[in-house]
């Protein structure tokens, strides 16, 4: 397979076959001028073919990638402007990021099945987000991948502002705002960086980093632009907080993408140029990050505790499980940064299922309010089950994907602060509280709210999109092995370059 | 990856849990209680011969490795299953229990109407379990803790309509939780100071290097110390030991054959197998065999007066579980690791015989748990009286020193004798507490039986209470005549739950005397071969040590007798003092946690989120732009009459030509 590839742009082709999608369906709006039932379900359709082949497409990428070879693969270099240049190559952390994309996506499309209002919009925006996420991971360039970065914004804003709830203005503002302010910053880094080095490749940059090394004086500065904006994508504490109300007001599949894949853009950040490109400012600042890490985790649990809102409360549980997230890479072992990637990926998957199965509920009721439901086993069984798995996955529960990322990053840095493992610790035993509270009053019990008496158990199509991620959650929580080897040599990587600058 | 007799004890059970669990509607429920009982049946049938291997056999240890579960520099785990002489016991233990639980459950559960989700849960609790104790390392082994900590949320609120099943589920899963807290934080200090987390590599590199200092803060203690100490929080969560103890007598809002399972046989012993496993760790460390002998005895004696006043039948046998469970600790604690396994082994055939007889009693007097509403029952129900009398002698271990007695007999005394004969720390205090506990689960375990079997039926089913909450099919019995000679208007059991009972009581009678020979006695050290600490202990107690047991049981059953039977009216005197209030509450441990954990829990919750999260760092940050953002969202409207894409490109292109500058300057501009 991989010998027939060779040669192909498979990268360029995963990143632009949904943005060819989307201009297709503009094309089509633009043609047929329809606004009627038959040409949304047409789009519907179409949306979701783009994306079902842009999956393949990235599978082909996937098995024509060699995750034991070092360095980055599948490598494409056009010069462009400014002496930047559209470059684009994944290792094998990015490579799997833009798996976990482009499995979600489709999954995200047949969540999107009941949106009526301006579907070929919705769809434009949706397949122009995968566009942008795809190349955040796949860009070779730093400019590029800042365009890609930045861009990923507007799509998100403007399916909040538009097809969000109630107070969907407020919330896509605060999202806007809190992540434009962190990446100005690092852009005036980026532009730093490529004129002192002379280089904006990211390959490049790293080897610069490596062997001449940016000032350690000007690492911090750098760093800190980065840091930001990666931790306002992530977001750590305390800038989380536009994190529970996007949540909130954005549509089920902005949700699930939201948490899924734009919170993992900040990890990926924080794994792809701060620990690499300034390793000495990284160990600097490690006892901060681990501070803020632990803050997060035991915050967020507990004010997670104390929500009315379901996508709220996942939401904060989001901003607790980042926290392992950036308390592992920083770590810098290689079980911190294996569990950091490993936590990225299943919290994409589980969290992702989580907010739809809030979805699920949400279609039929509109409200997301805990305290209307309860009892839903009695109505919904298969749905109480499938809930049942992926709480148990928020939990941490070993068996399913959850579990490894937890105890890898606690793992990690246990050898660097046991204090910081002990306290992020702490979270396992919250989120066992919150996520199990809102399961009894939500699933659990009988059925109060006679406004839930005629609600449905889940129809095929919701089936098509549990299915998978119920495999992915057992699979990777049985066999972890498989995600960790592919990533091992990331890993290896950036620790190795962290290691470099220990003091 | 290899199969063989030892991967299918295991993984049977899951196969059929899954099979019974996803396939519910389309097997029926008859279908998937074969499957599951039949699947432990097999596992069962394959696991017996293991253990006459070890004790009569050559028993050769292996370990058989199925794939990598974890494999990060060093820190290696595979799925395996580890077969040595703990193990094997631990393996007929479970399946032994556990099929027996199945085939009670036919009856027991006959009428409720999800049975297969029940027997499911069942079987996914075995395997959790099975997985628990082959493990070979310290991952499978949290896999397991935290599998069998899940089926037991589970089954606890199996009957999802109560609230107080479902609120018990999550007090036992949340507090495991803290238990796990630590047992985590154990693991990964193993890790840290021995770089594996393999059973075989982390007991040599601790061997090796016995001196090795940790620093917890500005102390520096033993590594040793640290690591067996963290590993034993989490048995003290598992095996509901005091601090952690509160969810064990909560967790039987679950239905009595889980009880008798779950909560008494085999989950709850995960944290003594765990300790015996690790006991060369332990051994190493006086300090933490100091606290697990304080904290084994205290919760035996703890448990022990709680029992002397709860009300509700199975309540009385959850302290009791718990008491137990100390006896087995201050027995690890004290080095008799042997000890605490055999009490475990015997323990598992007498308390599940007590659990499945009062679902029995329960049963008959149609779901009726409050002894204050039994007696009479002796009559209607010989069988299940006889078989839980039974169940009483072997608790209470009754037996003569020299001469022989029930199985608890062997192992309790051994348990007291070697606190007596320890020099450990707490050993001395041990020795009071399990002398004067052992009086008390006299007193207790033969109150139990005469408020229900005995006297006249107090019960008055048309017009009392319903604050058991009865969920579930009530067994269509409509009034209840009583019978003119006082005994309760309850029926016998079938025999698909006696049968069990049957089972039971043979090993309550017998497992003592056919194994303490190769758990305590002669064969001892050949049994155990280097699988756990052993010491050859000595035999020369003094006469007064030997009997001691024997004469607190006898004077709790004369108590008993005086309270119970001779003259009902003391009991009910002493029942509206202070003492009983606290006892019957608890000690008020419950409360005081509530105040502390679950309240403070919230009031921080609320107070990092309103104030923190909304005043403070909305307040500063984002809200002040809130008037910018009304302002655009007169404008946001016009993204909503279909411009949103040419508005979308606009903004990239923007971005684009934003950065491209700044570039451009950047490096113009550059040094």
């Amino acid at each position: 397979m991989s010998e027939f590839f060779a040669g192909w742009p498979l990268l360029s082709i995963v990143t632009f076959l949904p943005a060819a999608g989307a201009l297709w369906v503009l094309a089509a709006r633009a043609m047929l001028r329809g606004d009627n039932a038959g040409f949304d379900q047409g789009v519907r359709v179409i949306t979701l073919i783009v994306t079902i082949a842009t999956f393949v497409v990235s599978l082909i990428a996937f098995a024509a990638f060699d995750p034991n070879a070092v360095g980055y693969q599948l490598v494409e270099n056009v010069p462009w402007a400014f002496g930047a240049s559209y470059a684009m190559g994944v290792d094998s952390l990015s490579m799997a990021l833009v798996v976990l994309t482009t499995f979600l996506t489709p999954l995200c499309i047949l969540a999107s099945w009941t949106i009526e209002k301006q579907v070929a919009s919705y769809m434009v925006l949706f397949l122009l987000l995968e566009t942008l996420m795809i190349g955040v991971f796949c860009a070779q360039d730093i400019i590029l991948f800042y365009v890609f970065f930045e861009a990923g914004l507007i799509p998100m804003f403007i399916l909040i502002g538009v097809w969000g709830g109630a107070r969907r203005v407020y919330a896509a503002f605060k999202f806007f705002l809190y992540t434009l302010l962190g990446s100005i910053l690092m852009l005036v880094a980026i532009v730093a960086m490529i004129s002192i080095s002379g280089t904006s490749n990211i390959d490049e940059l790293t080897r610069y980093a490596a062997t001449t090394g940016f000032d350690p004086s000007l690492q911090i500065w750098l760093w800190l632009a980065f840091f930001a904006s990666f931790a306002v994508k992530m977001p750590m504490w305390p800038v989380h907080t536009w994190l529970p109300d996007a949540h909130v007001e954005a549509p089920t599949a902005g949700s699930v993408v939201l948490a899924a894949i734009l919170l993992k853009m900040g990890g990926y950040g924080f794994l792809r140029f701060s620990l690499p490109m300034f390793p000495d400012a990284s160990h600097f600042f490690t006892p901060f990050v681990f501070g803020l890490s632990v803050i997060a985790i035991v915050w967020a649990s507990l004010v997670a505790f104390r929500q009315l809102d379901m996508k709220k409360l996942i939401a904060y549980s989001s901003v607790a499980h980042m926290g392992f997230v950036t308390m592992g890479i920083f770590a810098g072992n290689a079980q911190g940064i294996q569990g950091a990637i490993f936590q990225m990926i299943s919290h994409g998957v589980i969290s992702g299922a989580l907010f739809l199965c809030v979805g699920v509920v949400y279609d039929r009721t509109h409200t997301r309010e805990i305290a209307f439901y309860g009892g839903l086993v009695n109505r919904m069984p298969v749905y109480a089950a499938i809930f049942l798995l992926f709480t148990m996955g928020n939990v941490g529960l070993p068996g399913t994907s959850g579990f490894p990322g937890e105890i890898l990053t606690m793992v990690g840095v246990f050898q660097v602060n046991a204090w910081v493992a002990a306290g992020a610790a702490l979270g396992v035993i919250f989120s066992a509280a919150y996520a199990l509270t809102l399961y009894r009053k939500v699933a659990l019990g009988n059925i109060e709210n006679p406004k839930l008496d005629g609600i449905t158990d889940i129809d095929a199509r919701e089936w098509v999109i549990f299915i998978p991620l119920i495999i992915a959650t057992l699979v990777m929580g049985f066999a972890p092995s498989y995600v960790l080897d592919f990533t091992n040599s990331s890993a290896e990587a950036i620790a190795a370059a962290f290691a470099g600058a220990a003091p | 990856m290899q199969f063989s007799p030892e991967v299918l004890i295991v993984l049977g059970p899951l196969l059929a849990a899954a099979i019974a669990g996803l396939l519910q509607r389309y097997i029926g429920d008859k279908v998937a209680m074969a499957l599951t009982t039949g699947s432990v049946g097999l596992s069962l049938l394959l696991s017996w011969p293991i253990f006459i291997d070890f004790v009569w056999g050559e028993g050769h240890e292996r370990v058989i490795e199925l794939f990598r579960f974890i494999d990060v520099a060093g820190f290696t785990s595979t799925w395996s299953v580890r077969i040595d002489t703990l193990s094997a016991i631990m393996l007929v233990v479970v399946n032994t229990v556990s099929f027996l639980v199945h085939v009670y459950s036919i009856g027991y559960m006959a009428e409720d109407p999800h049975r297969a989700r029940f027997f499911s849960y069942l079987s996914f609790f075995t395997f959790s379990m099975l997985a628990l104790v082959t493990a070979n390392d310290f991952l499978q082994l949290f896999f397991g803790w935290e599998g069998v900590g899940v089926a037991s949320y589970l089954l606890i609120g199996f009957w999802y309509q109560k609230r107080s099943a479902n609120d018990a589920s999550i007090k036992a899963f949340v507090t495991n939780r803290v238990g796990d807290f630590g047992f985590a934080l154990g693991i990964m200090a193993a890790f840290f100071c021995y770089g594996s987390i393999q059973y075989d590599v982390v007991f040599e590199a601790a061997a090796a290097a016995p001196d090795m200092m940790l620093g917890v803060g500005e102390v520096q203690f033993r590594a040793i110390e640290v690591v067996t100490f963290l590993l034993f929080i989490g048995a003290m969560g598992k095996s509901a030991q005091f601090f952690l103890h509160v969810w064990l007598p909560d967790a039987m809002e679950g239905p009595t054959p889980i009880s008798a399972l779950i909560h008494a046989a085999t989950m709850v012993t995960a944290g003594v197998f765990m300790v015996a496993r690790c006991g060369e760790l332990f051994e190493m460390a006086p300090l933490t065999s100091g606290f697990v002998t304080i904290i084994g005895a205290v919760t035996a004696f703890f448990a022990a007066t709680v029992g002397l006043a709860q009300n509700d039948i199975k309540r009385v046998i959850a302290y009791s579980t718990c008491s137990q469970l100390g006896y087995m600790f201050f027995a690890a604690g004290v080095g008799a690791y042997n000890a605490a396994m055999f009490h475990l082994f015997t323990h598992a055939f007498f308390k599940a015989l007590l659990f499945l007889g009062a679902g029995s009693v329960i049963h008959g007097l149609h779901h009726e748990q409050d002894m204050r509403y039994m007696g009479g029952v002796r009559k209607p129900m010989m069988i299940t009286w006889a078989m839980m009398t039974i169940g009483t002698l072997a608790l209470i271990g009754f037996g003569i020193p020299g001469i022989g007695g029930f199985a608890g007999f062997y192992s309790k005394d051994a348990i007291i004798e070697a606190a007596y004969g320890s020099h450990g720390i707490g050993a001395q205090f041990a020795f009071w507490c399990g002398i004067s506990a052992a009086l008390m689960t006299s007193f207790y375990s033969w109150r139990l039986a005469f408020m229900t079997f005995e006297g006249k039926y107090r019960g008055n089913p048309d017009a009392h209470h319903d604050d058991h909450g009865h969920a579930h099919d009530d067994h269509g019995h409509g009034h209840h005549e009583k019978p003119a000679d006082g005994s309760a208007p309850a029926h016998e059991s079938p025999w698909v739950m006696l049968a069990p009972l049957f089972v039971l009581a043979a090993g309550a009678i017998a497992a003592g005397f056919v194994f303490a020979p190769y758990f305590l006695g002669h064969h001892a050290e050949e049994f155990w071969d280097h699988v756990i600490p052993f010491h050859v202990g000595h035999h020369d107690f003094p006469t007064w040590v030997l009997w001691a047991p024997l004469i607190v049981t006898v004077t709790g059953f004369l108590l008993a007798i005086i309270f119970y039977l001779w003259k009902p009216s003391a009991s009910k005197a002493m029942a509206k003092g202070p003492l009983h209030a606290f006892l019957y509450n608890k000690w008020y441990v419950d409360e005081i946690y509530d105040f502390i954990f679950v309240k403070g829990a919230r009031a921080i919750g609320d107070i990092f989120w309103k104030w923190g999260d909304q005043k403070t760092i909305d307040g500063l940050g984002p809200d002040g732009v809130a008037a910018t953002s009304r302002f655009f969202s007169r404008n946001l409207r016009r993204l909503q009459t279909g411009f949103v894409y040419h508005y979308s490109f606009l903004m990239l292109i923007a971005a684009v030509a934003f950065g491209a500058y700044a570039i451009f300057a950047g490096i113009g501009g550059a040094p």
